[in-house]
């Protein structure tokens, strides 16, 4: 906050830092903040017991797991992908493009549904899987894989410009110097893309962690197994049993803010490399 | 090493970027390719580095067709334009790259690296910035951060893209003249591409002339400033005035003025033009023969030579220059009527 009084050319540094702090309060931090007022009202030991219940920390597991998993594969892939978007001119490049953004349009249950008729063990995929010995309906491969799907726009959207502003150039200069592909990707390029590539990864993971449509369907739901935290939150929300369900929340919530706050250090330690 | 490039060609799409060009880099030569943008220098500069693959023709390093090869296996260093530095990296990790990406039998240990780093960075003056990343350096700077990176790899050639592009004027001046000591110490086989003719001329050995992917033309700067072959090289390597005229039985005529053109002996006439640089015009205030009036419309008296502009009786523009004291010996004014002749000319039939 030594930065107020100190005068800058650019005016105005009160006003926006005050109408950012007001304006995420008034939309982030209020609504957030009912949650542990409202499972306050369970008491500290009723609190205790809700959320370190088996059932509840066996979802925390599969969630955030899922989450995790499902946001790496998307960091792998969707890199490729939107490095081949950017990179090449492919035959029906717009269409292709425009695909990206699918999961993010479709209703989540819609996507759901879809992809339990494709993977439950008599559909058009799962029964070839089935006889490879691969189920992947009502497993957590199948919930990983639903996250896979609805996580993939937000790795490519966030690379995409970074990829696009990458100067041949510097690939060139690093080949040049006798550097191998592969050198030039993991030396070069990787450095370059990281601070987007963990900002697309961190973003995917806080999606998947809160996602509900598309993976009931999917999951089987069955207790200790394939029960996601989200899913269970709805369980007590249908009993009208509020403040468990916010207690169960508010659990999943911290465990996610540790999770991105480690990203986000991370991301702006390799953007620290970069920028100065 | 030496280069030699035969015959090359290469398109994109419809457009001729080079066309049919060969010549010559003996070892150890400054080399320069001068020509107005868009015409195919640094095409031709990057399929020599194996950046740019040309569509026929050969480039021969040290005599060796390096058709097959890429980039990396040429052994040329590379000075980019804008330098193309690595900006997570810093002054040292960049100019270290070539050594620590070699494959681990060729490669130096960590103490021969570092050694030969500094070497470097003590070579373009850079040592005490070592630890800094590239965009806490100048523009003049990052050139030469960028120089010590393509020599790190001691490459059999160096080659540079407008190596003084994007520099303002002093620093240019002073890079030109440190890239000429460092030539003159290291006598390594260089090539640069630039658009300006008084770089190309105060640093190369040989320069080639290049226009529309062709070569006018090719030879040491004198040669090429004394006896442009074409009229564009004429136009390209500074001032000139232009008159149109005809040649016919060994004479051409340009107006008021004649001039002998042995070349042309047909009695019938053909059309010509002659072209005479701003110092080559003779002005005076009394009628000198062979040569035409004009008004003097504006001075403009920068340092020690003096620029005229004249009008002639028809309404074009005739530049001269003059040396300082002669332009105070005539003692003249806007207004006042001088007489030009010129003392040499160039024809070329058109």
């Amino acid at each position: 906050m030594v930065r107020t009084r100190r005068h800058t050319v650019l005016p105005g540094f009160r006003l926006t830092m005050g109408y950012t702090i007001f304006y995420l309060v008034l939309i982030v931090l209020l609504p957030l903040l009912t949650l542990p007022i409202r499972s306050w009202e369970l008491g500290w030991s009723v609190f205790q017991a809700t959320v370190t219940d088996p059932r509840v920390l066996a979802s925390y597991r599969l969630s955030l797991g899922a989450a995790l998993a499902a946001a790496a594969i998307n960091a792998v892939f969707g890199l490729v992908v939107a490095w081949v978007l950017t990179r090449y001119r492919l035959p029906g490049q717009r269409v292709i493009d425009a695909l990206i953004d699918l999961p993010f349009a479709l209703p989540t249950a819609v996507a759901g549904i879809t992809l339990t008729t494709l993977y439950a063990p008599g559909g058009w995929l799962g029964r070839h899987l089935a006889a490879w010995g691969i189920t992947v309906a009502f497993t957590p491969l199948g919930i990983t894989l639903a996250l896979v799907f609805i996580g993939l726009p937000f790795v490519v959207r966030t690379l995409q410009p970074v990829i696009d502003d990458l100067d041949l150039e510097i690939e060139e200069a690093a080949s040049s110097l006798g550097a191998t592909r592969w050198q030039v990707l993991g030396r070069v390029v990787l450095p370059y893309l990281s601070p987007a590539w963990l900002t697309g990864f961190a973003l995917a993971f806080a999606r998947s962690v809160g996602e509900y449509g598309s993976v009931v369907f999917i999951a089987g739901n069955m207790p200790m197994r394939t029960e996601i935290t989200p899913l269970l939150i709805i369980t007590q929300l249908e009993q009208f049993d509020y403040a468990r369900a916010t207690a169960i929340a508010v659990v999943l919530l911290l465990l996610s803010f540790l999770l991105l706050l480690l990203i986000n250090g991370l991301q702006s330690w390799a953007g620290r490399r970069l920028s100065t | 090493m030496s280069i030699e490039v035969r015959n090359l060609n290469k398109r994109f799409g419809s457009f001729v970027a080079v066309s049919d060009v060969s010549f010559t880099v003996a070892s150890g030569e400054l080399f320069a390719l001068l020509g107005p943008s868009g015409c195919g220098k640094t095409t031709l500069l990057r399929i020599i580095a194996g950046l740019e693959t040309q569509d026929s023709g050969t480039v021969l390093l040290s005599g060796e067709d390096a058709t097959t090869q890429d980039v990396r296996q040429r052994g040329v260093g590379f000075v980019f334009q804008h330098y193309a530095l690595f900006r997570h990296m810093t002054v040292f990790d960049n100019v270290a790259f070539g050594l620590d990406v070699r494959p681990r039998e060729r490669r130096p240990s960590k103490a021969e690296i570092s050694r030969r780093v500094h070497d470097l960075l003590g070579l373009v003056q850079l040592d005490y910035l070592h630890d800094r990343y590239p965009t806490q350096l100048s523009g003049g700077q990052r050139q030469r951060v960028a120089l010590a990176r393509a020599l790190a790899v001691e490459p059999k050639v160096l080659l540079l893209d407008e190596p003084f592009g994007a520099l303002d004027a002093n620093v240019r001046r002073d890079l030109r003249r440190w890239l000429r000591r460092l030539h003159h110490d290291i006598k390594l086989t260089s090539v640069f591409v630039t658009h300006d003719q008084e770089e190309a001329f105060d640093l190369a050995d040989r320069v080639v002339i290049m226009n529309r992917g062709q070569i006018e033309q090719e030879g040491r700067p004198a040669a090429v400033v004394d006896d442009p072959a074409t009229p564009f090289v004429m136009n390209f390597v500074g001032n000139v005035n232009r008159f149109v005229g005809t040649v016919s039985a060994g004479r051409g005529h340009f107006g008021d003025f004649a001039v002998d053109y042995p070349a042309h002996t047909a009695a019938d006439a053909h059309a010509a033009a002659a072209y005479a640089r701003p110092h080559e015009l003779r002005v005076s205030r009394t009628d000198a023969g062979n040569g035409f009036w004009t008004a003097l419309a504006h001075v403009t008296p920068a340092g020690p030579v003096v620029r005229l502009e004249l009008k002639t009786d028809d309404g074009r523009l005739v530049n001269v220059d003059l040396a300082r004291s002669d332009f105070d010996d005539l003692d003249v004014r806007p207004g006042d009527r001088l007489h030009v002749s010129p003392q040499r000319v160039r024809v070329f039939l058109e």
